[in-house]
């Protein structure tokens, strides 16, 4: 069992209209002690209500939240813990910076609530401002401070209280692309080391990706998928999380043969072999995605083993994007997306050989 | 095209204030001996005994009503804007119904409730209690500050709520994640952070009320407590009036509300200080009160009583009377309509309505007219000094309406146009004090249009003034709709540059109000009274429903 655990959550809310909104609808998943969960997923999912909810901020319609074995939402028992009893960091998306106080007042806040002794709030403060490094920046105005500074004093301010648990909700999408990328190896770094339960909400699939020991993710108010990174990658459940994370070709077709965890499908580029994910029969319509990476380009046949599915098509276009050629092939009706090394230079018309492994080729039922 | 605009506003709003300056330092004129140089008119109105009493009461009076005002204002938005309070919405459009009523009407009003003598909560606090104390008194400076700060309440709530809206919900549901309690994130983060925002809203309700003219005449003058508004009024209409005297009270005012307004405008383009990085579109969160937002609720049902119904009802009542005279069961039989009856077949009436439309439609029209070109010229063109022409379109704000009265009185006594005594002399007084109201409906509209609409205007061959017909004028119109609409409004319920300006037969509605009072018709008045509540209800309902429609924002 998790030390957050989510059962069954459902919110709705009314919209200006009156009528209700179901924001979440039924969510439950485990977060075991010290690992980064994320909830990934486009906007109006529900994924940040679904944080809100955990932290308090949001009163749920129906389920239960526990954590470390403390009930602090239950609707059958009417339990609900305010936001200020709950103990959770959290760093909001604006980073909710108090803009009349300065970096040091910004961080003791949570401490001064609690009442704590003003030598012990001193130490502390000054003990995790050190490991975002804004030691040095005590007395400057919070108004003053850049955007990645910001961020590192909200994630100071969300550690200071040394929380059960860390909510983070889009922590990285204000700062531009550079900054971005370097906060975020310093957050996975960070939470890392401290060993902090974390829930990270997102809709950057890369960030998702990199941080995450586990992934939900949500559409519509539901997790369509739960699953380490390379899971979500590499087997999406259906054509949703394919689609919403990374880039992916879709062939539709019938499952013609089924075996071992291996299948057959009748498609309009041929017959493909496929890796069958649950829940796939035989004679079904299904469709088969695989990424523009998994789909290799040769001008000489290549060497097919057993399970590689080998192909002639035409080049239809292709664009030069500096470190990678982005192709489109066409192999009979059907027109795949490939990416290959910028040393390929097989003009545009001429046809070429395609090879996919079946274990790339990842079938998915119609739902 | 821009010089005529900058002369205009040169002659709106500069000429009357030169001539208010040089009649301070001019004797009384009078048929023996000529107007002289001067300068006894500020000898009597700096250095005599009762100057330091006038100062001191206008600056108590003011601070207190401002601060009344501010506090109940804020209170009651950061319950709407905050808090989980039950039918929040519907308060909004409640609270903001006061601003309809006259100040001369909310004025008289609450004498009918608080006198020692007829005002109702004394008579029934009498008859409960058996006894003759008087409970409460408005003939009080307490009183005084009770009435105008409950009247504009409305303009801080306005003000605060803004000001809430504008603040990141984030700042305090972390605060809440810190582990803070309600109480201890009103204290250490919601007040801090609309501090600055209070401060400025301090000083335009501390400008507001020092410019207050209804509450100072009617409840101060009678047991002689003066402020500078009703000196100059008292100035004036003794005899032999001294314009002199009174202009000098009206520069001092001047000076006093030209700070405030300059402090304010000060604060207000510091107002970035407390900015900081927002997240894209959140939704208003509020604070859950849980049990406590029964009291929330019934704190704005209190509001409402005290502000809306007590006030209107006191007058219906008294509208239904022949007499004056308390609710009774003896009373209530004697219920009629002949007030309102007296008051149609009062001789002027037709007259004075008719006076009241045609100037309000003809200032709300001109107002916009000009004001949208001068918002055109600032926002749009690159005329060197055009930051002027702004300022001097916004200085009428500095004038109190008594102040403006008198400047523009003693204008066309010496320049002989043949506006005095005839309704152009008001509307002039009109025209000029609301520019600066049409000015921000204005340039907010025109800061929404994008530049590019009028250079493509351009580009197919349009000349300035088709395009400024054809392209600006149209995509204008809600905003100068919503505008024209307030203008009006606000010169229906004109009285205190009106009082100095008018002369029989140009009389409007608010100034037939203020005669019934000095006659002392209460019911006539109160018939009047509740007429008129009653029309400019429907001209702000109209307004919201244009609002709406056009999807402005209300200001």
């Amino acid at each position: 069992m998790g030390l957050l655990s989510v059962r069954s959550l459902f919110t709705e809310y009314a919209n200006e209209g009156g009528s209700a909104v179901k924001a979440v609808q039924n969510v439950s998943f485990e977060v075991p002690e010290g690992k980064l969960f994320t909830l990934l997923g486009p906007s109006g999912c529900g994924k940040t209500t679904t944080l809100r909810s955990i932290a308090g901020l949001e009163r749920p319609s129906a389920g239960e939240i526990e954590v470390a074995g403390r009930l602090v939402y239950s609707s059958e028992r009417g339990i609900f813990v305010s936001p200020n009893k709950r103990n959770f960091g959290m760093v909001f998306q604006s980073y909710a910076i108090w803009p009349h106080m300065n970096v040091f007042q910004n961080a003791a806040f949570p401490l001064q609530v609690r009442g704590l002794a003003t030598a012990e709030v001193r130490e502390r403060v000054m003990r995790v401002l050190h490991a975002v490094a804004l030691e040095d920046l005590l007395e400057r105005d919070a108004t003053k401070l850049s955007g990645g500074q910001q961020q590192r004093l909200a994630l100071a301010r969300a550690l200071v209280m040394e929380p059960q648990i860390l909510l983070l909700d889009e922590p990285l999408s204000n700062l531009d692309a550079k900054l971005r990328d370097r906060m975020r190896s310093e957050l996975k770094r960070l939470q890392r080391d401290l060993n902090l339960t974390t829930v990270y909400v997102t809709h950057d699939q890369n960030e998702a990706l990199a941080l995450s020991h586990e992934i939900a993710v949500m559409n519509e108010g539901r997790i369509v998928q739960i699953g380490t990174p390379r899971q979500i990658y590499e087997q999406p459940a259906d054509r949703f999380v394919a689609d919403f994370v990374g880039t992916t070709n879709f062939i539709g077709g019938t499952v013609t043969a089924l075996a071992g965890g291996r299948c057959v499908v009748s498609s309009a580029m041929g017959e493909i072999k496929a890796h069958a994910s649950e829940g796939v029969r035989k004679d079904a319509a299904v469709i088969v995605s695989v990424r523009p990476e998994d789909v290799e380009l040769s001008e000489a046949p290549p060497a097919a083993d057993d399970g590689d599915n080998v192909c002639k098509g035409t080049i239809d276009a292709k664009d030069f994007l500096g470190d990678y050629l982005d192709f489109r092939v066409k192999v009979g009706d059907v027109v795949l997306s490939a990416k290959a090394h910028p040393s390929l230079r097989t003009p545009t018309g001429d046809s070429i050989y395609l090879r996919m492994k079946a274990d790339k080729c990842v079938v998915i039922s119609h739902r | 095209m821009i010089g005529v605009a900058v002369a205009l506003v040169i002659w709106l709003a500069l000429v009357p204030l030169v001539f208010l300056l040089w009649q301070s330092f001019l004797t009384p004129q009078t048929a023996a001996a000529p107007a002289q140089f001067t300068l006894d008119n500020f000898r009597t109105a700096y250095l005599n005994s009762d100057n330091a009493r006038l100062f001191i009461n206008s600056l108590q009076f003011a601070v207190g009503a401002a601060a009344l005002s501010l506090v109940v204002g804020t209170t009651l938005a950061w319950m709407n804007e905050r808090t989980n309070t039950p039918f929040k919405t519907l308060f909004f459009a409640l609270a903001i119904i006061p601003l309809v009523i006259p100040g001369i009407l909310f004025t008289v009003s609450w004498i009918l409730l608080g006198s020692p003598k007829i005002g109702l909560i004394n008579l029934g606090l009498q008859k409960l209690f058996d006894t003759d104390t008087v409970f409460v008194n408005v003939y009080t400076m307490a009183g005084m500050i009770w009435v105008d700060g409950l009247h504009y309440s409305p303009v801080a709530f306005l003000l605060m709520t803004a000001a809430f809206r504008s603040m990141d919900p984030a700042l305090e549901e972390q605060a809440a994640m810190s582990g803070a309690s309600v109480p201890q994130i009103a204290r250490r983060i919601t007040l801090p952070l609309a501090w600055p925002a209070a401060l400025g809203a301090l000083l335009i309700l501390f400008v507001r009320a020092i410019e207050s003219f209804e509450v100072p005449a009617l409840l101060g003058l009678p047991v002689g407590i003066h402020v500078y508004t009703s000196s100059i009024y008292q100035a004036i209409h003794q005899y032999p009036s001294e314009v002199g005297l009174a202009a000098a009270y009206a520069v001092t005012l001047l000076l006093i509300t030209s700070l405030g307004i300059y402090a304010q405008s000060r604060l207000s383009s510091q107002g970035g200080r407390f900015s900081t990085i927002t997240g894209k579109g959140f939704r208003p969160r509020t604070i859950d009160l849980g049990r406590w937002r029964y009291l929330t609720a019934t704190i704005f049902i209190v509001y409402f009583i005290v502000i809306v119904l007590l006030p209107f009802l006191v007058l219906v009542w008294s509208s239904l009377q022949k007499f004056y005279s308390a609710p009774s069961w003896a009373a209530l039989r004697r219920v009629s309509l002949d007030s309102y009856r007296a008051v149609l077949d009062y001789p002027q009436f037709a007259n004075t309505v008719w006076n009241s439309v045609v100037l309000a439609l003809g200032s709300a029209t001109a107002v916009m007219l000009v004001s949208a070109v001068i918002a055109w010229i600032v926002v749009r063109t690159k005329v060197p000094g055009r930051w002027v022409l702004d300022n001097l379109a916004s200085l009428p704000l500095v004038f109190p309406g008594l102040v403006l009265g008198l400047a523009i009185m003693v204008c066309y006594l010496y320049i002989d146009i043949g506006v005095y005594g005839t309704l152009w002399i008001m509307f002039i007084a009109y025209v000029t004090r609301f520019l600066p109201y049409g000015m921000r409906y204005s340039s907010a509209a025109m800061l929404q249009i994008h530049k590019e609409l009028e250079e493509s205007a351009a580009m197919s061959g349009a000349s300035w003034s088709m395009t400024f017909r054809r392209v600006v004028l149209p995509l204008l119109k809600p905003g100068l709709l919503a505008g024209f609409i307030y203008v009006m409004i606000v010169s229906i319920r004109e009285l205190s540059s009106s009082i100095l300006l008018y002369s029989p037969g140009t009389e409007v509605v608010s100034i037939m109000i203020w005669e019934l009072w000095q006659n002392g018709q209460y019911v006539e008045l109160s018939a009047l009274g509740v007429m008129l509540i009653v029309a400019l209800f429907v001209l702000v309902m109209l307004a919201q429903l244009v609002g709406r429609r056009f999807g402005i924002a209300e200001t």
